[in-house]
Order: C-alpha cells, then sequence, then structure tokens
C-alpha cells in the first residue's frame, strides 16, 4: 500500500510522518511511505488543513495528528 | 462502560466548580494560615495574588479550551467554506471573521486554506476577513485578558479585532486585487471528492476537547505563570494614579510605534501576555499594549513569508497596511476611550 503524508513542513507534519513510520514498523505493514510537502500537489487532493493523511490516493485523516491507535487501525482495515 | 463516557465531563465539571469558587479562601489559607505572613504587605499581597490567579486562569483556560475544543469539531474548513460559498462581499466578509474565530487554524495551514478558498470562489476580501480574524482572535488570548484584565477587556479585544478583520477584507475587496495573486492559484484543480464528511460522534467530540486541552494548555502553561509572577510583582505596588498619570501624559506616537515594532515579531498569544503585562506594568497604555499584542499574534513576518508564495508583492504590502492602519487606530480609539 502506498502512504501519503501531506503536509508543506510544519511542526505537526513531520510529528505525523514520525508517527505513520512507527506504526507500519511496530505492525509490519507493507507500504511505501511518502512526504508531500509540494503545495500544488497537496491542493490536488482537496485538502485544506495541514497534516493529512492519504491512503492508496483516498484522503483518510486531514488537520490533525491521530493517536497511534487511530493510525493503526486506518492503515489496517 | 464505554457508554458512560459523556458522564466524564459531568464529574470533571462538578470538581471544577468546586475547586474554582474555593480559590480565594484557600490563597487566603496559604499566605496567612501556613506561611503566616504579615498581611497588608507588598510581599504578602503579592504572593497572595500570584497564588490565587495561577490556578483560576489555569482553570478557566482548561474549562474554556476543552469547550473551544469540543466546538471546533462542528467546524471543519470545508463546512465553513461552504458557508462562505457565494455570499455577498460585506455578509461574506461579516461572516469569515466570526467562522475564523470558531473554525480550527494553524498558521501553517494558512496556505492550503488560502488556495481551498480562492479555489472555490470565494472572494479575496470575504478570505482575507478569514486569514485576519483567525490568527488574532485567539482563545488564549481572549481566556488571558479575561482571566488578568477582566472581561471588558476581553470583550473589546474581540469587537475591536473582528471590526478590523471585517474592514480590512472589506476594504481588500473593494480595492479588487485579484489580479496581484499569483497566477498559478488560479490554476489549480482540486479533487472535492475525498469531502466527505468523517463520522463523529459525541464521544469523537469530547475527546476532540480533551485533546485541545492536552495540546494547547501543555503548551501554554509556562508562560501563563511567568505572565502571572510579572502582574503579581506589579500588584499593590504600582499605585492607582501612576497608570492614569502615565495615560494622560502618554505621547501620540506611541501606538503607531508599538504597532510597527509588533508587525514583524512573531509569538503565539499566550507568550506575549507575560509581556504585555510587563508593558502595563511599566504604565503603558491598556490601548497601545492591546494593539502591540494584536500586532504581534496577528501579523508576522513568518507568515508573510508563507503568504508570498500565493500573493504578489503589492497585494501582501496592502494586506499587511491595512491591518496595520487598522490596528493603529483600534489603540487610538482604546486609549481614547479608556
Amino acid at each position: 500500500m502506498e502512504i501519503k503524508v501531506l503536509g508543506p513542513g510544519c511542526a505537526k507534519c513531520n510529528t505525523l510522518v514520525k508517527l505513520t513510520h512507527d506504526v507500519v514498523e511496530q505492525n509490519g505493514i507493507n507500504a511505501t511511505i511518502i512526504k508531500v510537502d509540494d503545495i500544488m500537489e497537496i491542493m490536488k487532493y482537496g485538502v485544506m488543513s495541514t497534516p493529512a493523511l492519504v491512503v492508496d490516493e483516498k484522503v483518510v485523516l486531514k488537520g490533525r495528528i491521530p493517536t497511534s491507535e487511530e493510525l493503526k487501525q486506518l492503515l489496517t482495515k | 462502560m464505554k457508554s458512560f463516557k459523556w458522564l466524564w465531563p459531568i464529574i470533571l465539571l462538578g470538581l471544577w466548580i468546586l475547586t474554582y469558587i474555593n480559590l480565594q479562601s484557600v490563597a487566603d489559607w496559604i499566605v496567612d494560615g501556613v506561611i503566616q505572613l504579615p498581611k497588608g504587605q507588598h510581599l504578602t499581597e503579592a504572593l497572595r495574588f500570584f497564588i490565587f490567579e495561577v490556578p483560576k486562569v489555569l482553570l478557566l483556560l482548561v474549562l474554556i479550551i476543552f469547550v473551544v475544543g469540543i466546538i471546533r469539531s462542528f467546524f471543519t474548513p470545508e463546512r465553513t467554506r461552504k458557508a462562505l460559498e457565494g455570499k455577498s462581499l460585506f455578509t461574506g466578509n461579516v461572516m469569515a471573521s466570526m467562522l475564523g474565530i470558531v473554525t480550527p487554524f494553524c498558521s501553517c495551514s494558512a496556505i492550503p486554506l488560502f488556495l481551498g478558498f480562492v479555489e472555490s470562489g470565494i472572494p479575496l476580501g470575504v478570505t482575507f476577513s478569514f486569514l485576519i480574524a483567525a490568527p488574532m482572535i485567539n482563545e488564549v488570548a481572549v481566556i488571558l485578558l479575561f482571566g488578568m484584565f477582566g472581561w471588558k477587556v476581553a470583550a473589546i479585544y474581540v469587537a475591536t479585532g473582528l471590526v478590523i478583520a471585517i474592514s480590512a477584507g472589506w476594504v481588500i475587496g473593494k480595492l479588487k486585487l485579484e489580479k496581484h495573486v499569483e497566477s498559478w492559484v488560479y490554476e489549480i484543480k482540486a479533487d472535492h471528492s475525498s469531502e466527505e464528511e468523517e463520522k463523529i460522534h459525541l464521544d469523537d467530540r469530547i475527546q476532540a476537547g480533551y485533546n485541545a486541552v492536552r495540546e494547547i494548555v501543555g503548551k501554554v502553561w509556562l508562560y501563563i505563570v511567568a505572565g502571572i509572577a510579572v502582574g503579581a510583582a506589579a500588584h499593590g505596588y504600582v499605585p492607582e494614579s501612576f497608570m492614569a498619570n502615565l495615560m494622560g501624559k502618554s505621547t501620540w506616537y506611541s501606538v503607531p510605534l508599538s504597532v510597527l515594532i509588533g508587525v514583524p515579531l512573531y509569538s503565539n498569544a499566550a507568550g506575549i501576555i507575560p509581556i504585555v503585562s510587563v508593558l502595563i506594568e511599566k504604565g503603558v497604555p491598556l490601548g497601545t499594549a492591546l494593539a502591540f499584542m494584536m500586532a504581534v499574534i496577528g501579523l508576522s513576518l513568518p507568515e508573510m513569508i508563507i503568504l508570498r508564495k500565493v500573493l504578489k508583492m503589492r497585494l501582501l504590502l496592502t494586506f499587511v497596511g491595512v491591518v496595520t492602519i487598522g490596528i493603529i487606530f483600534v489603540g487610538f480609539l482604546f486609549n481614547a476611550i479608556y
């Protein structure tokens, strides 16, 4: 699966990138994680609050940092 | 068990009220009974003020941030945008400014938000009203002003902040500066298919309240303690007429000067409060101090650098200029009234 973290490089976006890496690693999820910081690219997803999480081209979360438990559910369902 | 989650806030609210109404007597008991300092001395009264004010302001902060956290779970940027679509200039400005207060906003989201608004056809002036109100009328700033200077100051801050956001946005709208937005902005075609609402239950909203408390109070409590410590040092020490004298003597250029100093500076709302209480302690008139505070949290160099990506220089400078003039005007008005 392909996970994209959308965010123009603010502190919260970096936190989400790190959290995603951790959750993927801890749960042995087979995924590539891409950090998207190009604003044009971000806007294509119609996201207005960052950070946002895109799984296989679908926006699953925006504007906040989930708990690792919630993130795990999002990535394993 | 899980279905009783909504009970917790009610229990906690009961404890909150019990604590809040007993704060003064506990503070008195600590100062007079435990430490046994002589009554009426400056140090005693300063300490009493500090022991009373710190938990008071922190309690207010926790309660209001919790409520704001819940309220904000109803206002997503997407909903706000929908509400603003197709509104006429003035109505749009008023609505955008008010929604700016309640919609969750972080300065790092300013660009996606700006682009999202413009892309769906919301007029530039209305977008700016939102962008001005969102950072400037900040819940932490309002609570702190309320806790330290009383509800009148807090109310005036909110009211004048709204007036600035509405009128500055309206002026920018009238100036017809659409062509001074970077041209690539208008080429964006966003995919709106991902905009179905997340299903949110009451439990999630309450959780959002807890999260807001943890995130915001965790970040700002130290600034608040520092701010109150400064206030305590001044408490009972600065004679009442001292402030009044200085206000009378204050030079006309103090407002524009402090605003011009404040504009490039950046601080979060909590960080600026200790400075504002120092200023007021030094006898700076309230209007000048509030104008400085608005300038610092409403406009900042980092924000301008971010916005430069989407705005051409002329529009950026117009935006800064109009807001600066608005803040200076409010500072003068406030000084004239008080």
